[in-house]
């Protein structure tokens, strides 16, 4: 048996963020890698926690609800119109 | 709505890389509200997340945003470019929410307050159900006896309309501290270190809470991918 698997799936799916984060200490660091060369589950854990950040990153121009949007805008024509100063 | 996403991978007007700051500051500046218009809706649904992390309900959320793109845009002047726009503007909700947190608290019960504390992101335990691993009288104890299936879905598929309202449906009902993290990480895109700034956090705990926070995502995921396929 090698290195990887003396850390336990239920441990790895706990340190992945760390792990992607480059947060761990080398050692840990490579017996994860290793880790995740030799099992599936965990590949494809790592795989979707990736796929979940990467399809969060789509959502950054939610719509907002209109009646928020207006208000803002709103707020920004006030302050136009309050501020200008000539020069 | 869609040119805007589509635009994220590049040349939208206004999405600009933070070198672009100075250009968007001075449009601003000149009055221009389409310039406006688009940095609020890019960054305003963040903007409550974070508000969300220290006020309590919604509609208090709104106010605070509301406060908070006021004192960016009568603060202008005040930006010196040292930081990126958008590490300013959601440093801004964070002094906005952080005082009206404060003024919440001292106005309602204490039991009440405490239940939006910021504490309260601060669960434990595992973040994958105990059940989907191998017992310890097993042979291969902590590994997985049902592990997550691949998705394989085409590109097509995973950025289709219903996989991103599912993603987002479970974004809005995380805990308040985790979700303000994920939207500043993974939805904004903005750096650890620049979450860590933001919202006055030591990096390990970001990490804690970026973790939960993407592991009930991901399971959100899972269960819609798996059980709409099987
Ligand atoms: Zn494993």
């Amino acid at each position: 048996m090698t290195d990887g698997l003396d850390i336990d799936c239920d441990e790895l799916v706990e340190i992945v963020t760390d792990y992607l984060d480059g947060a761990l200490d080398a050692g840990t660091h490579r017996r994860v890698s290793e880790h995740l060369a030799q099992c599936d589950g965990c590949a494809t854990y790592v795989e979707q926690m990736l796929e979940t950040a990467r399809i969060a990153g789509t959502l950054r121009a939610q719509e907002l609800r209109p009646d928020m949007r207006e208000r803002l805008l709103g707020a920004f024509r006030g302050w136009k119109a309050a501020g200008t100063p000539p020069g | 709505m869609d040119v805007r996403q589509s635009g994220r991978a590049g040349a939208a007007p206004g999405a600009a890389a933070d070198d672009g700051d100075g250009a968007l500051v001075r449009e601003l500046r000149a009055g221009d509200e389409r310039v406006f218009a688009e940095l609020v809706d890019r960054m305003t649904p963040a903007m409550l997340a974070i508000a969300a992390g220290y006020v309590p309900g919604r509609s208090v959320a709104e106010e605070v945003v509301q406060e908070a793109w006021l004192a960016v845009l009568t603060g202008l002047d005040r930006f010196e470019g040292r930081s990126s726009l958008r590490t300013w503007v959601f440093g801004i909700v964070v002094n906005v929410a952080r005082r009206r947190g404060a003024r919440e608290r001292r106005s309602v019960p204490f039991s009440d307050a405490f239940a939006f504390a910021g504490e309260a992101g601060d669960e434990v335990g595992p973040t994958v159900d105990p059940g989907r691993f191998r017992g310890r009288d097993d042979e291969w104890p902590g590994h997985w006896a049902s592990p997550p299936r691949p998705w394989d879905l085409p590109e097509s598929a995973l950025l289709a309309g219903e996989v991103r309202d599912r993603l987002r449906a479970a974004l809005d009902v995380l805990p308040p501290r985790q979700r303000m993290v994920v939207h500043l990480r993974d939805v904004q895109g903005l750096a650890a270190d620049e979450v860590c700034a933001v919202l006055g956090i030591e990096p390990g705990n970001q990490r804690v809470l970026l973790h939960r926070g993407r592991a009930r995502l991901r399971q959100a995921l899972e269960d819609y991918l798996n059980g709409d396929r099987a």
